[in-house]
């Protein structure tokens, strides 16, 4: 009775076994060529997560390079930059009547320096439809950069591009007065530093001074 | 003069090196701009005003590029957006 049931047994489970191989065997290749891919994927364009990172140190040493040292520090230290309006600029050396602040994927905003009150959003965009990692979106600072030199060299070109909105529609309002007033307030603490600090003659007497001291 | 590109994901690339004063490099780095013109991006040439301002100046041939310009920056031209709200 024992042996019929242990044989009956063993070929239960031959039977059960020769039935599911097939679809076990297929199982396992597609989880092998999911693997497979992935890795391919990862490799050559999948997630990685320093790259935008990378793209970001890249495009930060791109934007140094070409702003003044003033707008680098400004983007530097305050997360935005601003540009002066060009088409109202009296060309006397006076500031023009308007400017624009920049700030990384976000719309350009256009404000009256002398009294602070917001004239428009503008909303634009540098889409890459090619996608080389997925994302059309360049790195903050090639966002700041594009959006720059295209104002800098063709305002009116970007300003028809861009799709106009009053102040408000993407970006707080407060939050732009706020940095009117950070920016304010920076400008004048980078004025007072650049007063206090003493001119390349005064540094070299001090130095020659101190050298004098030590050899004595 | 090196051509440069901004690229999503991975910050600019150089996609042409040459001297303008070499015709072969010349003509390399003409059809290397006129391959991104035709790839719908903008192209800057970074410069300095009078004073010593830094601004930018747009260009839409080769021609344009002021041959003592040591690099061309192309990137995708502006459309207007209006990405997601940032309240």
């Amino acid at each position: 009775m024992a042996l019929a049931l242990g044989t009956g047994g063993v070929l239960l489970v031959v039977l059960v076994w020769e039935l599911a191989r097939p679809t076990l065997a297929g199982a396992l290749a597609r989880t092998r060529a999911s693997v497979l891919a992935r890795r391919r994927e990862g490799s050559a364009g999948g997630y990685d997560p320093g790259r935008e990172r990378r793209a970001e140190q890249r495009a930060r040493v791109l934007l140094r390079s070409c702003v003044d040292e003033h707008d680098w520090a400004m983007y530097r230290e305050l997360g935005f930059l601003r540009v002066w309006g060009g088409l109202s600029d009296p060309g006397d050396g006076r500031e023009p009547g308007y400017a624009y602040l920049i700030y990384p994927h976000k719309p350009i905003v256009a404000y009256v320096p002398a009294t602070g009150a917001l004239l428009n959003e503008y909303c634009v965009a540098f889409p890459d439809n090619s996608k080389p990692y997925g994302s059309a979106r360049l790195p903050h600072s090639d966002d700041v950069l594009a959006k720059w030199m295209a104002l800098t060299a063709d305002e009116r070109r970007l300003v028809g591009e861009a799709n106009m909105h009053l102040p408000g529609r993407q970006i707080d309002p407060e939050r732009v007065r706020r940095d009117l007033a950070r920016l304010a307030q920076w400008e004048r603490q980078r004025a007072s530093r650049v007063a206090l600090a003493p001119s390349p003659d005064a540094r070299r007497a001090r130095i020659a001074r101190r050298d004098n001291v030590r050899a004595a | 003069m090196k051509l440069l590109r901004m690229k999503p994901g991975h910050g600019e690339i150089v996609i042409a090196e040459g001297d303008v004063a070499v015709a072969e490099q010349e003509r390399e780095l003409i059809e290397a701009f006129r391959a991104e013109l035709d790839a719908g991006m903008w192209a800057a040439v970074p410069t300095q005003a009078e004073g010593g301002r830094r601004e930018a100046e747009m260009v839409r041939s080769f021609d344009e590029v002021p041959r003592d310009a040591e690099r061309v920056i192309f990137f995708p031209r502006a459309a207007g957006g209006a990405p997601g709200a940032s309240r």
